[in-house]
């Protein structure tokens, strides 16, 4: 069974554009990410998928049931972690965790306990006391407590530290193999690489890629910066050539024993291989796809 | 259940504190009339003679210088408006506060639908002004019984209960409107229960003018008019009610298919 199935979905704002024509499956049981730029229609979409927005077209369904149809039997199956945490300050953080849970009629008090102390959240204080970090945690208590099918989580490490980055990964792992479906919106590449299986590349609304993150890892090019004069006619693959003082930069997307035999026949002071930033990978799907606008 | 509990401890001090204040004007208005008795006959024959200002508060139907008369007044003045602006805010905010706040992606990301969201929450607006109005009536009562004065049963429930009923229809028609808003709701309700006040005072200036009895509930919350008949003006009341459910319908429509910011 598909936990999400996004057929042709589309949102407009009036007339600027929220996502164009996306089209999407995830699997049940996947660790699913989602990645873009900010404004790219990310929050959007999972927005129109929990039935805060209305689509303008096409269609979604959750667990085979249509998003206009039955939103609370899809909201009762599902946890989500909003990119804001924002709650009603003069309640304390267990009260919230509470208020939630009593919302959704279930009592997970030991879950809630239990995650709590995970994440070292002390639920005594008011949220009007709490940081931003430390509300982020109420947000995961509430999304994770009562054990959903499907998590939806929008941009969810912001503002929390490392440590309890990966506590919170560690976590949702756990639940992955549990068997819940795990759907991470985020701009951040190496979370997605680190932690998903499958993952799909937004950009302007539109889906430019969606393949298993190893497959988008490998055509990801990687950036080269040499100092020295090297002659790069030989390669294939090489984009975005930028002449430096003394060297030059480009992104390189072929096999890396090339590259190497390639730079060893030259005079070349200093050389740098790095990741490219997501603004990169994005000029790669956009110089080879073409499809973005 | 859940939520409507939540509504009422949210809002416990801005409750408190508006009955508080309601009830305890009224009854210093009260204690105070035992006091102006004496002078009262003058007096009531200046305010009785001051001309389309003394139609405009209703002091021509009834005397200023009997209890009942002066309760009246004080009561349309005191619970009247503080009542509808009580009803107002409470209820134009309930649905918008969501948005304004932020907390409306919290709330409706719980599988609850728009719509039990809405009933709840306007269960917890109706019950707050029940409250509200519980408390004053009592202490209304145990204020006039205090100084000692034959407590006018009938008249005095009759007023409270227009009164409640003005309150109802305001915050059912405020309630429709806080479905349509996501910021800046407080100028809204005041607005509206000014608005609506002053409509009822214009209605009273002139006749011309006396069809906006028809808009305004103050139409028939008047103090003066229904002490002097001793009954309440049904067929307005209908009207009203036909305001009210209007406002709230429309309220549920319009948010059954918003777009959450």
């Amino acid at each position: 069974m598909n936990a999400v199935e996004i057929n042709g979905l589309t949102k407009f704002y009036g007339k600027s554009r929220g996502i164009v024509d996306l089209s999407l499956t995830v699997a049940e049981g996947e660790f699913f990410g989602f990645i873009g730029p900010n404004g790219a229609g990310k929050s959007t979409t999972v927005r129109t998928l929990l039935g805060l927005i209305k689509s303008s077209g096409g269609s979604a369904k959750i667990f085979g049931t249509d998003i206009a149809e039955d939103k609370s039997k899809i909201l009762a199956q599902t946890g989500y972690l909003p990119s804001e945490a924002v709650f009603y300050s003069g309640m304390r953080a267990g009260e919230v965790i509470k208020l939630s849970a009593d919302l959704r009629k279930t009592n997970c008090s030991r879950e809630a306990a239990e995650l709590c102390e995970r994440l070292e959240l002390d639920t005594s204080k008011k949220i009007g006391d709490l940081s931003f970090g430390n509300r982020k945690k109420v947000a995961i208590v509430c999304a994770l407590q009562h054990n959903p099918r499907l998590c939806i989580l929008d941009e969810p490490t912001g503002r929390l530290d490392p440590l309890m980055q990966r506590e919170f990964f560690e976590i949702l792992k756990e639940r992955n193999a549990r068997g819940a479906t795990v759907f991470l919106s985020s701009h951040i590449l190496s979370e997605i690489q680190k932690n998903c299986n499958r993952a799909a590349i937004i950009r302007e609304g539109k889906i430019i890629a969606c393949d298993s993150v190893e497959a988008l890892s490998k055509t990801n090019a990687k950036r080269v910066h040499i100092q020295g004069t090297a002659d790069l006619s030989e390669l294939s693959e090489v984009r975005d050539i930028q002449k430096t003082e003394n060297g030059t930069s480009f992104l390189y997307g072929g096999d890396i024993n090339n590259l190497l035999r390639v730079l060893s026949k030259h005079d070349i002071e200093d050389l740098s291989v790095s990741e490219p930033d997501l603004e990169e990978i994005f000029m790669h799907y956009y110089s080879e796809g073409g499809e973005a606008k | 259940m859940t939520l409507i509990k939540h509504e009422i401890k949210q809002s416990r001090v801005s409750l408190a504190v508006w009955t508080l204040s309601i009830a305890s004007l009224l009854a210093v208005c009260v204690f105070l009339y035992p006091e102006m008795k004496g002078e009262m006959d003058s007096v009531g024959d200046m305010f009785a003679s001051m001309g389309s200002f003394t139609e405009a508060f209703g002091m021509d139907k009834i005397s200023f210088g009997s209890l009942l008369g002066f309760y009246a007044v004080e009561c349309g003045n005191i619970l009247g408006l503080g009542g509808a602006f009580f009803a107002a805010l409470c209820a134009v905010s309930v649905i918008s506060k969501e948005e304004k706040e932020h907390t409306a992606e919290f709330l409706l990301t719980h599988p609850v639908s728009r719509a039990s969201i809405l009933t709840d929450k306007l269960i917890a607006v109706i019950l707050q002004i029940l409250i509200l109005n519980v408390a004053v009536y009592l202490a209304a009562v145990c204020s006039v019984a205090a100084i000692g004065e034959e407590i006018p049963w009938k008249e005095i429930t009759l007023l409270h209960s227009a009164y409640l009923i003005l309150q109802l229809e305001i915050a059912g028609i405020c309630f429709g409107i806080s479905a349509f808003l996501s910021r800046g709701s407080i100028g809204t309700g005041l607005g509206i229960a000014i608005i609506l006040y002053f409509l009822n005072i214009i209605a009273n200036l002139s006749d011309k003018a006396e069809f906006l009895k028809y808009i305004t509930p103050f139409g028939y919350a008047d103090g003066a008019d229904i002490v002097s008949q001793v009954s309440l003006d049904l067929p307005l009341i209908a009207l009203g009610a036909v305001y009210a459910i209007a406002g709230t319908a429309a309220g549920f429509i319009k948010y059954s298919r918003k777009d959450i910011k």
